[in-house]
């Protein structure tokens, strides 16, 4: 029998209704076991995987330190010039310390910190989690009884809700000094007065929101790593897939999160 | 009388709308070795899947020493995991530990036992299985067999009631195939164990079977002894046994049909 007209029209949409639907739903039982085994079995007489989150903890933290180190001096850099060449028009060059304090501690220290992690190590939880998939390791985990959320997903997220804050303090504090450089070499600030300035220009609560962005990126990263991880049904061809998927989603979602953040903390702080 | 292990009633399952088990219904006596036969994609797979609780069924319940794990909780399922021992087609040995650290790691999950007697266990179970000085290796460093071994190896670590395995010499060399079964004969007899395993490998079915199941598109064709199955007449039986390729099920009308898209 042909599908009808009608069927045409709405099928599509409901087909993907459904599938979104599905989706949802084993994303939100995936938060919920993850926030299970990472805060309440530990109470129940459940081991914490300590050595499992140490190692997790270098390779997503400690291994990311030289990359974001980097990436945070050059925007330091970029920033100052870029600020700079709109504040030499008013002679306020002393803002551009005002500027760089406040944008990357705000702003992008957590943002850049986010987007480099996810593209290192969201992928990197994809990729384990689906070929472990696709090779049945992950039935013969349950198999023999152990969780697969317990023992892959929540060393991830004790590593990344630790490491995401800590990459973040290190972001911050390398922009800052890299507009610092450029500040007192290129535009000529006497050094002691760009760092009076930053001092002034910055609020503890400009810090804290930036890390709390932080660690909620570090949730986001892990858990939409993991639900493509586990969502991986094929062979190798489906993991690649899943862990480009997973890149490029956390990125969108950490840029969702960080407009709701940034929203909530201009409105109530 | 033989005592029976794991009893399956009624069991019916679909992957979406393809149903893939239609009311099997059999029981796996204790301390025997049961082999699970039949064709690919005739469901036997899927059927081990549901013995070890990875898949639900749709209808239908499975009695392991007489209590359903098709109603049971995650946490007494687990209970009963304990209890058993599985190896996976490729075995799905972690790539990232070493022989050792697979073995031990049941242990370690379900036991607090001190480090050192984690190391003899582990070394006790790699010496059954002949993989005596192989701990610091990682599993990418095996062989196919080799690595089965070590699957069985860690099936083995908790000194499971039960036994189950998908395709134990499915892609390995006749030789190393011979030594698997060799090796499954002498758990069966050394600890007794109930083992179940799913094979399409005549070779292994004649040197394990104990008791024999064999399935056919979702359902139960034959159940009984390997003399039963040997002196059967029905013709599905006759040709998988004689590897006679199934005959052609379209008529040239048929085919035009398929081939035409209507």
């Amino acid at each position: 029998m042909k599908p009808s007209v009608v069927e045409h029209l709405v099928g599509p949409l409901g087909r993907k209704t459904i599938s979104t639907l599905r989706a949802v739903h084993h994303a939100s039982r995936l938060i919920n076991s993850s926030f299970y085994w990472a805060f309440l079995s530990p109470f129940r007489g459940r081991r914490l995987r300590v050595r499992a989150s140490v190692s997790e903890i270098v390779k997503a933290g400690y291994n990311s330190v030289p990359i974001v180190a980097v990436i945070s001096l050059f925007v330091g850099i970029i920033l100052a010039l870029q600020s700079a060449y709109q504040l030499k028009k008013v002679g306020a060059l002393i803002y551009v310390a005002n500027l760089v304090g406040v944008s990357i501690t705000r702003e992008l220290g957590p943002i850049l910190t986010a987007i480099i992690v996810a593209g290192r190590s969201g992928s990197a939880f994809a990729a384990e989690i689906g070929s472990m998939k696709a090779a049945e390791e992950v039935d013969a985990l349950v198999s023999m009884g152990i969780n697969p959320v317990h023992f892959l997903v929540v060393p991830k997220l004790f590593a990344l809700m630790l490491m995401m804050p800590a990459l973040t303090v290190i972001s911050d504090c390398i922009g800052i000094f890299g507009g610092f450089l450029l500040s007192t070499t290129v535009l000529e600030i006497h050094p002691y007065n760009y760092f009076q300035q930053t001092v002034n220009a910055l609020l503890v609560k400009d810090v804290v929101t930036g890390l709390v962005k932080a660690l909620a990126f570090g949730v986001v990263i892990t858990i939409v790593g993991a639900y493509h991880g586990f969502a991986v049904e094929g062979g190798a061809e489906e993991v690649g897939r899943r862990t480009t998927a997973s890149v490029v989603a956390s990125i969108f979602l950490v840029i969702v999160f960080d407009l709701f953040f940034t929203a909530l903390f201009y409105f109530f702080t | 009388m033989m005592e029976t292990a794991i009893e399956i009633r009624d069991l019916v399952t679909h992957y979406g709308d393809r149903e893939i088990l239609r009311d099997v219904s059999f029981s796996i006596p204790r301390g025997r070795t049961t082999v699970i036969l039949g064709g690919s994609g005739c469901g036997k797979s899927t059927l081990l899947k549901h013995l070890i609780g990875l898949l639900r069924p749709t209808k239908g319940a499975i009695l392991i020493n007489g209590m359903d794990i098709t109603v049971m909780k995650e946490e007494e399922l687990n209970g009963v995991r304990k209890r058993m021992g599985v190896l996976f087609q490729g075995a799905a040995l972690l790539n990232s530990m070493t022989l050792a650290d697979n073995v031990a790691l049941p242990i370690r999950e379900h036991t607090r036992l001190e480090e050192s007697t984690i190391q003899i266990m582990v070394r006790m179970k790699l010496d059954l299985v002949g993989l005596s000085g192989f701990e610091d290796f990682y599993p990418s460093q095996l062989s196919g067999g080799m690595k089965k071994r070590a699957g069985i190896a860690r099936a083995m670590a908790l000194d499971p009631e039960f036994l189950f395995l998908d395709e134990p010499s499915a892609g390995l060399d006749p030789v190393t195939a011979a030594g698997l079964d060799e090796l499954i004969l002498k758990l069966r007899n050394v600890f007794k164990m109930t083992i179940v395993a799913v094979t399409h490998e005549l070779s292994s079915l004649y040197t394990i079977a104990d008791h024999v199941v064999m399935l056919d598109r979702g359902q139960v064709i034959f159940k009984g002894s390997l003399e039963g199955l040997r002196a059967s007449d029905d013709p599905r039986i006759r040709g998988f046994l004689n590897r006679r390729p199934e005959a052609e099920s379209y008529s040239p009308e048929d085919y035009f049909r398929f081939i035409a898209g209507d």
